[in-house]
């Protein structure tokens, strides 16, 4: 198990203060000039060598990503954009980082802008977090104030400007280039890739784009050097990471725990079990809503990694642990997931925008028990004509946890709504189709 | 993507108080020249606080032309964005999540409450126009469920007797104190903490 000195979220429940003078006491802000003469490849090297990976749900080598963006700055400024849009059911960590550790992530973004050459930092919130908002502006404040950021930001010799911008409540602004298209004032809806944002992103300028926890642990990282960070957890899936667990169990909680860590573990020892019994589970979504869901006997072994979990056709995603017990109905709770997806599809790609709905609609009456036989087999078909024929990634999030849901309950679907539409041969009137319909 | 009642009855007129003007031109400067169409969500958001708690039609004219550009540019991002308003919902705006973590955790409960308490439709003013309610996508509050907004506050931890308490309280413009209502701190798991144990409540 982890142990307490090497949590990189020292201050996750607040126990301290999360003002300057809190976090100076955390080490924060300790010896950043130091870290920026270092250089920017030693910066870059360092992270590829902790081998962390994106923390927003894709699991991207962060190391890599920055190296994409151009070595020399040209006629186009280059920018940092930092993913604070936290809408994926299940997920509140990001929340925690902007309430209690705000410069984590500000030193986060010094950093970070000086490894991609970008002068300015836009932190682009989802507009619900408006208090969060108003913690992470003040910590901006404080910061500016200790030149920490600003003008030759703590004395490094760099400048670094950075900007809050607050959304209003659209999830498919969390996809990194509907959130440029957000931040321009426009419409959130996603752009057609490539070209890469690396390249052609904000104001059609190189913009790197970081999930808020994946900036917040580069100085630890740098501090305290890419070997420690990558000596926790699994060989490619290294460090800690925030689980957030909520749902059918006796505790929720946000937790800081190694990568690899047993999901079992996580459940029973931080959020006070399963209601009911660990023999009460029913099923658990692993990654935030748009990771398929784990039956009972996956989760008894399953270890919290990327590589891991897609083994098991799922994914950790965002690391938010939705816990299902037996009192709950599955394919009610995975119809309330359909109905956020339909409410949350930007519309702009046909198969999305109606199939989102389409999936709904069929799992809204098979929770019912109003659906045929073989529709079963037409949902799954639907999921799998939405999933890779849309611009972004929303397609895939909408139709994995139906798939999910098929895969691993199509007996208890099929329990439910069993009966046959098709004309019984004993009926008076075999011309009539829907002859179902009258049987009501 | 979601479905937008515009108001029928409109103001006539629209314009930045003083106050607003002087935080508007602020955020102008936060955005490089000429990309001055950033700025029109946060614009959205100050005729908002300001209109009592929704948009007008004029405001989107208003805010087209302080941005210099076209007026359907503000329209299309006011209608498609779920938090601007499009028709009064009364002083207190009270958001229910109801996505899946909640759910099981028994937001309806909550759904109830209102509907008792507020009115009996979602979107609709209660009988002193004071206040009205909607279902929510998930709030980002997972761990604290079930949870409901109400204006910029969140009300974590909740139950059907809690909720009402709150509306109560609200009716009567009292104060109502955001945050955990089974008096937890903030997301650490109550009572059952395994992890920072020397920190434990350092400074309380």
């Amino acid at each position: 198990m982890l142990q307490d000195k090497d949590r990189i979220f020292q201050n996750l429940y607040n126990d301290g203060d999360s003002g300057i003078d809190g976090a100076v006491k955390r080490n924060d802000w300790s010896n950043t000039k130091d870290l920026i003469s270092k250089g920017r490849d030693w910066i870059i090297d360092e992270v590829k060598l902790s081998e962390l990976r994106g923390r927003g749900g894709a699991g991207f080598p962060t190391g890599l990503k920055w190296s994409f963006a151009p070595k020399e700055v040209g006629s186009r400024p280059h920018y940092l954009v930092i993913n604070a849009d936290e809408s994926e059911p299940g997920t509140c960590k990001d929340r925690d980082i902007l309430r209690f550790e705000p410069h984590k992530l500000i030193e986060g973004c010094l950093l970070a802008s000086y490894a991609v050459n970008a002068h300015t930092c836009y932190i682009y919130i989802r507009g619900e977090y408006y208090f969060e908002g108003q913690r992470l502006q003040k910590a901006i404040d404080e910061a500016y104030e200790k030149n920490l950021i600003g003008k030759n930001a703590s004395n490094s010799g760099w400048d670094l400007n950075i900007y809050i911008h607050y959304g209003a409540g659209a999830y498919i602004c969390g996809e990194e280039t509907a959130l440029l298209e957000s931040l321009e004032g426009k419409k959130g809806q996603p752009r057609l890739k490539p070209p890469f944002p690396a390249l052609v992103g904000l104001y059609g300028c190189p913009t790197i784009i970081n999930n808020v926890e994946t900036i917040a642990v580069i100085p630890t990282i740098l501090r305290r050097g890419g070997k420690w960070f990558s000596s926790l957890g699994k060989a490619k899936n290294t460090g800690t990471k925030i689980f957030c667990i909520s749902g059918n169990v006796n505790k929720p909680c946000n937790v800081e725990e190694e990568m690899g860590v047993p999901l079992k573990t996580l459940i029973e020892k931080h959020a006070g079990g399963v209601v009911g019994g660990w023999d009460n589970l029913k099923a658990v979504i692993p990654g935030g809503s748009s990771m398929p869901l784990l039956p009972k006997d996956i989760c008894d072994t399953i270890t919290m990694d990327f590589d891991s979990l897609v083994k098991e056709k799922s994914g950790l995603g965002t690391a938010g642990i939705v816990v299902i017990n037996k009192d709950q109905d599955i394919i009610k709770c995975m119809a309330r997931i359909a109905r956020f997806y339909k409410h949350e599809s930007c519309g702009q790609c046909t198969p999305c925008r109606e199939g989102s709905g389409w999936m709904w609609r069929m799992l809204e009456r098979m929770a019912k028990g109003e659906a045929s036989k073989d529709e079963v087999n037409m949902l799954m078909d639907v999921t799998k004509q939405i999933e890779g024929h849309t611009i972004c990634a929303f397609g895939e999030g909408s139709s994995w946890p139906v798939q999910g849901l098929i895969r691993h309950f199509k007996k208890e679907i099929e329990e439910r709504n069993n009966f046959n539409p098709l004309v019984k041969k004993d009926r008076n009137i075999p011309y009539l189709v829907d002859q179902h319909l009258l049987d009501k | 993507m979601s479905i937008k009642k515009v108001s029928k009855e409109q103001p006539d007129s629209f314009e930045f108080n003083e106050e607003n003007l002087k935080i508007a031109n602020d955020i102008i400067k936060n955005y490089p020249s000429g990309k001055q169409q950033s700025a029109v969500m946060s614009f959205l958001y100050l005729a908002q606080r300001q209109n009592n708690n929704w948009i007008p039609l004029v405001a989107m004219k208003y805010i087209a032309k302080l941005l210099n550009i076209p007026y359907i540019k503000v329209y299309e991002v006011a209608t498609f964005y779920s938090m601007y308003n499009l028709s009064p919902v009364g002083k207190y705006f009270v958001q229910v999540c109801t996505t899946t973590p909640c759910m099981i955790r028994g937001a309806y409960k909550l759904v109830e409450a209102c509907k008792e308490k507020i009115s009996k439709n979602q979107n609709t003013l209660s009988n002193d126009g004071k206040c009205s309610w909607v279902e929510v996508e998930c709030l980002g509050a997972c761990v604290n469920a079930p949870m409901m907004q109400i204006n910029e506050d969140y009300f974590e931890d909740l139950d059907k007797e809690k909720t009402s308490k709150i509306f109560d309280k609200m009716f009567n413009d009292e104060n109502i104190e955001p945050g955990s209502y089974r008096g937890r701190v903030n997301s650490e798991p109550e009572n059952n903490r395994k992890t920072l144990m020397d920190l434990k409540n350092a400074s309380r």
